[in-house]
């Protein structure tokens, strides 16, 4: 009921507000794919420093192939995804052999290695100046250059995206993931073969990212490696951290509230990235599961509020 | 044939033989002991068979196929399962949930099936199952307790029933009853014999404690720095005299210093 109601304000609001928040809702819809899919990874314990390379590696993919083989935008998107899937199970295959610590830092070297032969093969990527003139998207004859059509064209993918992740989420196959999180050795003496689930793991988290990629890669009509950097990778980790990992919506709410805050302090233009460090700081400080981790409390009645209300007075007491 | 053959088994960590020359053989229905001093191998031993670690030399045979090397979960899926010593749990799931991954192997869903929701009928067979094997185990009453909230008497026995809901043919236990009062240790000595009793499970048994070991396996192996050094009846066991230089006697010496 709550996702109808959602559903039907997104598909009003675009008409009563400006082009320049058209387009932040647009953004807004692709970080939900990011965020969404990264999570996806994570439910292994492989938190990796990587998600916007792959981002990037659809982007690119959309652009080389939107350009020069003329896929058209409808099946460019979900291509991109694939292409980033295969990309990242390659990628996966030598992390395998790291977890924790090792695979974050090794993820980020790989995706460090990915963005550096944006930079220095030119052909076809173009290098620093990455790839321009990407086709404008078209969906049966309708011009998606227009802000609006674009907003419902990636709403509906991240409308798809998120519903796929979800199902996914609720499966035996997730169960198998957070196994692997908890405890690999048991998991994989409980005949969970943990190399192939990891890797099933983060192969769908790219082909999102991938499908992620292809949406901002005709949205901006030119990419860049700069697209990619760490920044961006630091606001997808600071919205799941945020937001909470431990369910399927804590990056989005993570993600939902991040992005108002943003749009909020546009005029702190320098002040974000120190206000956003210490919005992280203090979550990991006061609220390290997130603010997911404060539904439960939700849920509770007035009355069990009070009693623990009184039962927090009592430690107040001296003696 | 024997349902488990090992022959000429050896672990070297650097220079350290953990385990050397070892040969095992276990016949289907049985209930084997393994008994040793501290450090003497046992869980080291269990480890290879089981494919946590990779033998330095010698054969496993399971059933006639070699599983030496291979993957934990390939051996488990060819039907030898093993528990842990510590407390291995998948600690933010229930009991139910907890003996539900444990039966993935039974339970095979594909990505497109999660997505489109057709494994239904599979889930509920498999819940049905699930609550068959808690039950059997004496779980029941704590099906949808948290893993991480259960005694450890029902921590120990859900170990069991995970390793139970792999469906094995062998199943090996590492230390069952570590850590549990004459009680709990009097239900998990039970379960273990209706294992076979009931459902046909031979079982391979890792054990300091000497009274469980020496009341529900017909046949113990002793092992010391990491050879074979008797097997057995549990009479045979008691009465040799290498066994109670290398095992009790070091006991009793102990018992002196106390």
């Amino acid at each position: 009921m709550a996702v109808i109601t959602v559903l039907a304000v997104l598909c009003v609001i675009p008409f009563h507000m400006g082009l320049s928040r058209v387009d932040t809702a647009t953004v807004f819809f692709i970080s939900v794919i990011l965020a969404v899919s990264y999570r996806l990874i994570t439910t292994t314990g492989d938190w990796g420093f990587a998600h916007i390379i792959f981002q990037g590696v659809g982007a690119y993919a959309a652009a080389l192939l939107g350009k020069h083989a003329g896929i058209p935008f409808i099946v460019m998107v979900p291509l991109a995804g694939l292409v980033t899937a295969l990309v990242g199970a390659i990628v996966m295959y030598p992390m395998l052999r790291t977890k924790g610590f090792g695979f974050f830092i090794t993820s980020f070297a790989f995706g460090e290695l990915i963005r550096m032969i944006w930079v220095k093969v030119k052909d076809p990527f173009g290098g620093v100046g990455g790839i321009i003139n990407i086709p404008m998207p078209e969906l049966f004859g309708l011009k998606l250059f227009s802000l609006v059509n674009y907003y419902f064209a990636c709403m509906v993918f991240m409308v798809v995206s998120v519903f796929i992740m979800w199902r996914i989420d609720r499966s035996r196959i997730a169960n198998a993931w957070k196994a692997i999180h908890t405890d690999d050795m048991l998991a994989e003496c409980m005949g969970v073969n943990v190399a192939r689930y990891r890797t099933l793991a983060f192969t769908v988290g790219c082909f999102f990212a991938g499908i992620a990629g292809a949406l901002v890669a005709y949205r901006l009509g030119s990419i860049d490696p700069h697209n990619f950097n760490i920044n961006e990778m630091v606001y997808l980790v600071i919205w799941v951290v945020i937001g909470g990992a431990a369910t399927f919506w804590g990056p989005l709410i993570g993600v939902t509230l991040l992005t108002v805050v943003f749009e909020l302090s546009r005029e702190l233009e320098e002040w974000r990235p120190m206000m956003f460090g210490g919005i992280l700081i203090m979550f990991l400080i006061f609220l390290p599961g997130g603010i997911e981790s404060l539904l439960p409390a939700l849920r509770r009645p007035p009355s069990e509020h009070y009693a623990r209300f009184r039962k927090w007075l009592t430690t107040l007491r001296p003696g | 044939m024997a349902l488990l053959e090992v022959r000429n088994l050896s672990k070297n960590f650097g220079g350290l033989a953990a385990v050397s020359e070892f040969d095992l053989d276990v016949e289907e229905g049985e209930i084997r002991g393994i008994i040793g001093p501290n450090g003497a191998g046992k869980t080291t031993l269990f480890n290879v068979i089981s494919g946590t670690l990779r033998p330095s030399g010698g054969s496993i045979n399971f059933e006639g196929q070699s599983i030496a090397g291979k993957r934990p979960s390939a051996i488990a899926a060819m039907g030898a399962v093993r528990t842990f010593q510590r407390t291995a749990l998948f600690e933010d799931f229930d009991t139910m949930g907890n003996v539900s991954i444990a039966r993935h192997l039974h339970a095979k869903e594909t990505i497109f099936g999660a997505i489109l929701g057709t494994a239904r009928k599979m889930e509920l067979a498999n819940e049905r199952r699930a609550e068959e094997i808690i039950e059997f185990i004496g779980l029941g009453e704590v099906k949808h307790e948290l893993a991480i909230n259960l005694s450890h008497g029902h921590q120990r026995a859900l170990n069991v029933a995970m390793a139970l809901a792999a469906e094995p043919r062998l199943l090996m236990l590492d230390e069952p009853v570590a850590g549990m009062n004459p009680g709990e240790t009097a239900v998990m000595t039970d379960i273990i014999r209706n294992l076979r009793k009931d459902w046909g499970i031979t079982v391979i048994l890792v054990e300091h404690d000497m009274r469980t070991v020496m009341d529900v396996c017909e046949q113990i192996t002793v092992i010391n720095f990491g050879r074979k050094l008797a097997e057995g009846t549990p009479d045979e066991i008691v009465s040799n005299d290498d066994v109670i230089e290398a095992y009790l006697g070091s006991e009793d010496i102990l018992g002196e210093d106390f």
